[in-house]
């Protein structure tokens, strides 16, 4: 399974090397891993598998989000779910509307409004017809819903713990309120049974590898814009509010700005990847944007290494992999695992699967330069 | 008065028409008759014509079986019933059903004979309407004298006599009758309706200012079980909040499984349960909710003190990291029950605390809830014994308001920490052993209401008692007054929107220790 090698990103030099090698995997050996070679060979790559694969990686776009939020600035926020689902309800939405015809009930409308009853499409599904429309309301609601909620929560410095506790409410009541019938939103059944996405067929392995593609280019954006952002000097700001806020103040910033700002682009990240998710995966539903959710995010990120954009990646990938793998094969015991792991990681390993890799390699070469060099200390203050 | 004489008319006429009736049946039937001892009272002779073949000769039986209402008569029917075929034991039934009732109306068990009374009212057989009023001028019980006047007054509707009925509708009126409420709606169509005669108009104005009274009754009655569920909900959270709170301000620490820890503390008043099925005897079951609750405490109390030793102690001063920590605890937490326990698993209340106290009209409030306020300000009392009134409050106290002061004085900080926690816990096994009364013991029972609580203790703010009980006043009951309009989902979202709002004036909360850091 190829992984970034994130131990190189001490170095920028090392950094960039990594970035264009992990790209050229996830771009193009992979998809020509799945093309080429015949189905029994060893080193074929199942359309099912590819997809999967998808799938993490539209995580690993909301999990670059939430690094920024909380690696970088500290502000744990439980709600990243709500703005997943903003992204990709408005994606289910348009692509429930492709259906058309083809629907089980033979109707224009959504199966869901068939069944609750509903006789014409409620007034905030028409724009969805349209694509460019869905594509902008995936991030535009997203971000629109963070600027206002942020922008209450940040002015009144509502922070650390509050902040989270806040968020967590959010994500409790927008589940609630998407499990509603009457929200036309397809309660607990969310949206699924999508046919096509601009007229290609979904159930198309090609359409699912383009799909594919197109993930793993918005994610190498994600990245570079991510790193742009935090060695910009805003960025310097954000890692300063991180490490004490008071300072920050004094220092004449108004850290509720920064806060707000990054706060945004957490939420538009969570939206473009609630957007890739939805035509990849197939269905939305509620269950996908709550409290538990929303905290399994905050974990992908911890797992990985936060403070750090290759961990992010890295995390989202490998506790999703790991997810898939292990409630195949033992059920029961998953949320053993995940707990245990809520804990291992935060006591034993603060800087995740990076600061792992980042150890060994230091202690493989103690005399190396970069070993000084600790990127990012853990803590609130 | 008057309604009393009609009635009694009423029911002296009807007797006659019955007896009537039966002679001249009688006649007709004497030549079948004839093998069978000559019938000595018109009881005796109905009770033999009751297993007739013919139908009229039945019904004609039975309503003078009824008229009379001779309850010492319910084993000899009770006899015939056992001897005869399908059909007849249909006949019967009513007949016995009516007299067993009658029979009940003076049993020495107040809920036998309101059931009784409300079964007469149903049955829709005038005969009982002495019957109940004969009852409720003895009875001793205010409710169950409500509902025998309520269920002769419905009956009465049914009476020829307009007058009586008339009186009836007065009647219901005056008592509020909730069953009532249908059939004067009925005498109010029937009224309203252009072949109408006057005596119905007369009765559907009546019944106009009868279900008036109803209604406005209807509204201040719904308004107080709203209020006393809003009280019944502040409650729960108060006592789930209160140990969240003490901790949150001693250690600034949100406890991400407090929620599980009332679940264990449910479990525990399980375990202490089934453990009483099983090694005690069944007159001791009821007393096994009392044992229960020491040992959810302790139960919830020494996982508080383990997951503080093992998991929190290495996480002081990073405290998004230990509510991370503490929900990888829940998760574990929630599944080891899942796997042990299974799904369902319910705990029976004691039978002192099922039922419930009808203290108005139409408002009911069940012991359970009572229990649970009850219990609540017992908790807000003894937590503010311990902390204002106990030495390890004194402690508790002063590390809340400075921590490293107080490590100087000579107070050990951590000491006070973890017996604090294992406190915060054992609240919550309390107030799990106290939600077992009100719902299924399940591993998401926390989760249910784990999320008000923390906006309870972010509403209330850190260190003052008083925040957190009108927070959870606050939030506990707008949940209830807002759910008849809003509905609970929007309910909900408007809450937030609330706290979020209210967050905006008071962004640490009710009422917040001022302090000189840069950072409040």
């Amino acid at each position: 399974m190829p992984t970034p090698e994130s131990g190189a990103l001490d170095q920028s030099r090392g950094e960039g090397v990594a970035f264009w090698v992990v790209g050229f995997v996830l771009l193009v050996a992979m998809p020509l891993l799945n093309v080429l070679p015949p189905e029994d060979s060893w080193l074929h790559l199942s359309d099912f598998s590819l997809n999967r694969f998808g799938k993490f990686l539209a995580f690993a776009i909301l999990a670059l989000g939430l690094d920024l939020i909380w690696g970088y600035t500290g502000i744990l926020s439980l709600g990243q779910g709500v703005f997943f689902g903003l992204g990709a309800y408005c994606m289910g939405m348009h692509l429930m509307l492709t259906i058309g015809k083809e629907s089980v009930y033979g109707s224009d409308l959504p199966d869901f409004m068939v069944w609750n009853q509903v006789k014409a499409l409620p007034l905030f599904w028409k724009p969805f017809y349209s694509f460019p429309t869905a594509l902008l309301g995936a991030i535009l609601i997203p971000t629109l819903f963070a600027l206002v909620f942020g922008f209450l929560a940040f002015r009144s410095r509502i922070k650390g713990v509050y902040f989270a506790i806040i968020t967590q409410a959010l994500a409790l009541v927008a589940w609630l309120v998407f499990n509603r019938n009457e929200t036309n939103l397809g309660g607990t059944n969310g949206l699924t049974d999508f046919k096509q996405i601009l007229g290609f067929r979904l159930s198309d392995p090609g359409t699912q590898r383009a799909l594919y593609v197109l993930t793993v280019l918005c994610l190498g954006g994600t990245y570079l814009l991510c790193r742009w952002i935090i060695k910009s000097r805003a960025g310097r700001v954000l890692i300063a509010v991180r490490d004490s806020e008071p300072r920050v103040v004094f220092s004449g910033y108004t850290p509720a700005n920064y806060k707000l700002f990054v706060f945004v682009v957490s939420a538009a990240l969570a939206g473009l990847a609630g957007m890739l998710y939805v035509p990849q995966v197939g269905i939305i539903t509620p269950a996908q944007i709550g409290v538990l959710p929303s905290l399994e995010m905050v974990i992908w990120v911890a797992v990985g290494g936060r403070g750090s954009l290759a961990g992010a990646v890295l995390g989202a990938v490998s506790v999703n992999l790991g997810r898939s793998v292990l409630t195949n094969y033992f059920p029961e015991l998953w949320p053993f695992i995940l707990g245990g792991l809520f804990v291992l990681v935060v006591l034993l390993f603060p800087d995740g699967l990076v600061g792992i890799i980042r150890k060994s390699r230091s202690l493989l070469r103690p005399m190396g330069p970069g070993v000084n060099k600790v990127v990012l200390s853990e803590g609130d203050r | 008065m008057i309604v009393k004489i009609c009635t009694r008319f009423a029911q002296v006429g009807l007797t006659v028409i019955g007896l009537l009736f039966f002679v001249d049946l009688n006649w007709v039937k004497a030549a079948e008759r004839s093998l069978m001892a000559p019938p000595s009272s018109p009881v005796e002779h109905a009770l033999a014509q009751v297993t007739s073949e013919d139908e009229t000769v039945r019904e004609s039986a039975i309503r003078i079986l009824i008229e009379q209402g001779d309850v010492s008569l319910l084993p000899q029917l009770e006899e015939l019933r056992a001897n005869a075929d399908r059909s007849i034991r249909q006949a019967i039934k009513p007949v016995m059903d009516l007299l067993k009732n009658r029979a009940n109306l003076s049993s020495g068990d107040a809920d036998v004979r309101r059931s009784a009374a409300t079964d007469l009212g149903m049955a829709g057989r005038t005969a009982a309407i002495s019957w109940l009023e004969q009852a409720a001028a003895k009875e001793p019980n205010k409710w169950v004298r409500y509902t025998m006047e309520e269920s002769a007054a419905l009956l009465s509707l049914t009476v020829e006599d307009s007058s009586i009925k008339i009186a009836a509708v007065q009647k219901l009126g005056e008592l509020r009758s909730q069953n009532g409420a249908p059939s004067l709606k009925e005498l109010v169509t029937t009224g309203n309706a252009a072949e109408a005669t006057d005596q119905q108009k007369v009765l559907a104005t009546a019944a106009v200012a009868a279900i008036e009274r109803i209604e406005t009754w209807n509204a201040w009655s719904s308004a107080i079980e709203t209020i006393f569920r809003a009280i019944s909900l502040s409650s729960i959270l108060l006592i789930m909040s209160v140990g969240l709170a003490i901790v949150f301000g001693l250690m600034g620490v949100i406890n991400m499984a407090h929620g599980e820890l009332m679940m264990v503390g449910a479990y525990a008043t399980f375990v202490t349960q089934e453990l009483f099925k099983v090694y005690l005897s069944p007159s001791a079951f009821d007393s096994y909710f009392l044992f229960a609750m020491p040992i959810s405490f302790l139960a919830a109390a020494a996982c508080g003190f383990l997951l503080e030793a093992t998991v929190i102690r290495f996480l002081y001063g990073r405290p998004l990291e230990t509510m991370l920590a503490t929900w990888g605890v829940s998760l574990v937490l929630m599944q080891a029950a899942r796997v042990y326990f299974g799904d369902l698993t319910a705990v029976v209340a004691p039978t002192w605390l099922s039922g419930g106290a009808q203290v108005m009209i139409g408002v009911y409030l069940p012991y359970n809830r009572i229990f649970i306020i009850g219990l609540s300000i017992v908790c807000v009392v003894g937590i503010y014994l311990l902390l204002f009134r106990s030495n390890l409050g004194l402690r508790v106290r002063a590390v809340m308001q400075n921590r490293n002061m107080s490590a100087c004085l000579g107070i050990p900080t951590r000491k006070v920490d973890a017996y604090t926690f294992a406190f915060g816990s054992g609240l919550a096994g309390v107030a799990g052993w106290a939600l077992t009364l009100i719902g299924n013991v399940e591993p998401g029972l926390g989760q249910n209401y784990i999320v008000d609580s923390f906006m309870v203790v972010v509403t209330g703010g850190v260190g003052k008692l008083a925040g957190t009980i009108v927070a959870s006043m606050g939030i506990g009951g707008l949940n209830k007054l807002l759910e008849p309009s809003f509905g609970a989902v929007y309910g909900k979202v408007l809450i937030l929107v609330l706290v979020i709002l209210f967050l905006q004036w008071r962004p640490s909360g009710l009422f917040a220790i001022k302090g000189r850091h840069a950072d409040s």
